[in-house]
């Protein structure tokens, strides 16, 4: 009978918690270029990327991320291909931050005055070039807190990869605990792990909103 | 692609989405009510005269949005029972979607309540308002009025969110989907199923709270 120590916990938890900062770093940044599209689509001139986008919106925001991951998971098993939860998990949480930020971002770019469009578009730029030199410097200031705050409910969201098998902390919890029957114990490490990594982009997406609005 | 789907192979489920759907419906429609009660009681003691009381408050609100809702979920089902707290599982997600929901509206209620001029707060007092009328009247329900629409979100968030409550047995619409795969094996199609019946519960919700947010704050 092997007895575990405290630290034999923290340390396990310690090691698998590496992924939950790589599966949220894959989200980031595959949402992150996903997402830039979506925001382009939402905002292009074109009247059916516009509708396109905002369906791909709504049900992105409308349903549940455990069952993208689903989806994901066994969807792609049909193809023939052979998913590993790392890569279903990677998938999944593309498809559901793009959703989030691609709105997000639609809205800061709505947040540049009116005006602005309007003079680029009397100086002749085209919808590309508008974006490139007029709308989306500026938009990209406001983008930054919103965004900050996001990449917590990206954190957040990589939990549910445990569901689908991939071993990240709320999987290493759960093994542990199945291990060592001390849930309470178990559960409350996991759950400040976790604070411990969500609550300090969460104070610097606060400060960062604070000096925004001082900025204006 | 070789593979043909058979969405017919769910017609014989239909009862268990059924009810899978329902217990959705009723925990998110309780952890609602609940919350937003929550809600505003945690506002009211984020703006406490009582630096203990806000502080306690605070910790509440950041501790539960900076932790996962399944991590919330395993602890107050699995954990609590060893400190003598015994849940069944519809109880425990109940109240995991309630504490969660509690502490996001918290932090909307106290938004909008911060976005409520300081010179209504006076008028109201200088009219020989009690504390408690000048809160129930002139600031907590332009309040709400005004976070109405971000509320409503993050009723829809928690109404989603649920589907992880599978997880803990709680037979609810996730959970009949699994069901339904573990018996016909075909667990694209009840997926692709279940996600549609979300994405129209999400929809459903969504007007059904404009509508009772254009009774309940009807310009006058």
């Amino acid at each position: 009978m092997i007895s575990f120590t405290l630290w034999d916990i923290v340390r396990n938890l310690l090691l698998a918690a590496r992924w939950t900062v790589g599966l949220s770093l894959i989200a980031f940044a595959g949402g992150g270029l996903l997402g830039a599209l979506i925001m382009f689509a939402r905002v292009a001139p074109n009247r059916w990327l516009r509708a396109l986008s905002t369906a791909y919106i709504e049900v992105v925001q409308g349903t549940p991320l455990l069952m993208q991951l689903f989806l994901c998971f066994f969807g792609l098993a049909l193809f023939g291909i052979d998913v590993s939860p790392l890569i279903a998990a990677s998938i999944a949480l593309t498809i559901y931050a793009s959703g989030y930020l691609g709105e997000i971002w639609r809205g800061c770019v709505d947040a540049v005055p009116r005006g602005q469009w309007e003079a680029s578009t009397s100086l002749g730029l085209s919808f590309a070039q508008q974006m490139r030199f007029v709308i989306v410097p500026q938009a990209l200031r406001i983008a930054v807190p919103p965004t900050t705050g996001f990449v917590v409910q990206i954190i957040k969201g990589t939990a549910l990869a445990s569901i689908i098998g991939f071993v990240e902390l709320t999987k290493a919890g759960t093994i542990i605990n199945n291990a060592t029957f001390q849930p309470f114990l178990v559960y409350g490490i996991v759950a400040l792990f976790y604070f411990a990594l969500c609550y300090p982009i969460s104070l610097l997406s606060a400060a960062l909103e604070r000096r925004l609005d001082v900025a204006r | 692609m070789t593979y043909q789907l058979h969405f017919e192979s769910l017609s014989g489920y239909l009862d268990v989405l059924a009810r899978g759907a329902a217990l959705t419906i009723v925990l998110t429609a309780i952890a609602t009510v609940a919350g937003l009660a929550i809600g505003v009681i945690g506002a009211a003691a984020r703006r406490s005269a009582l630096a203990p009381v806000r502080a306690l408050a605070a910790v509440y609100v950041e501790l539960i949005r900076n932790t996962p809702f399944l991590v919330q979920l395993f602890f107050i089902y699995f954990g609590l029972p060893s400190i003598g707290v015994k849940l069944t599982a519809d109880e425990a997600a109940l109240l995991a979607m309630t504490v969660n929901l509690g502490a996001y509206a918290t932090e909307i209620v106290r938004a909008g309540i911060a976005s409520i001029a300081k010179g209504q707060i006076e008028a109201g007092l200088s009219l020989g308002l009690s504390r408690r009328q000048v809160f129930l009247h002139v600031v907590l329900k332009p309040a709400l009025a005004k976070i109405y629409p971000s509320l409503t979100s993050q009723f829809i968030i928690v109404m989603l969110g649920s589907s992880v409550i599978s997880q803990i047995s709680a037979e609810d619409l996730t959970y009949a989907a699994n069901y339904i795969q573990s018996r016909n094996f075909r667990s694209f199609e009840v997926y692709f199923a279940v996600t549609a019946i979300y994405l129209v519960l999400a929809i459903a919700f969504r007007a059904l709270f404009r509508g009772i947010g254009n009774r309940v704050f009807a310009r006058r």
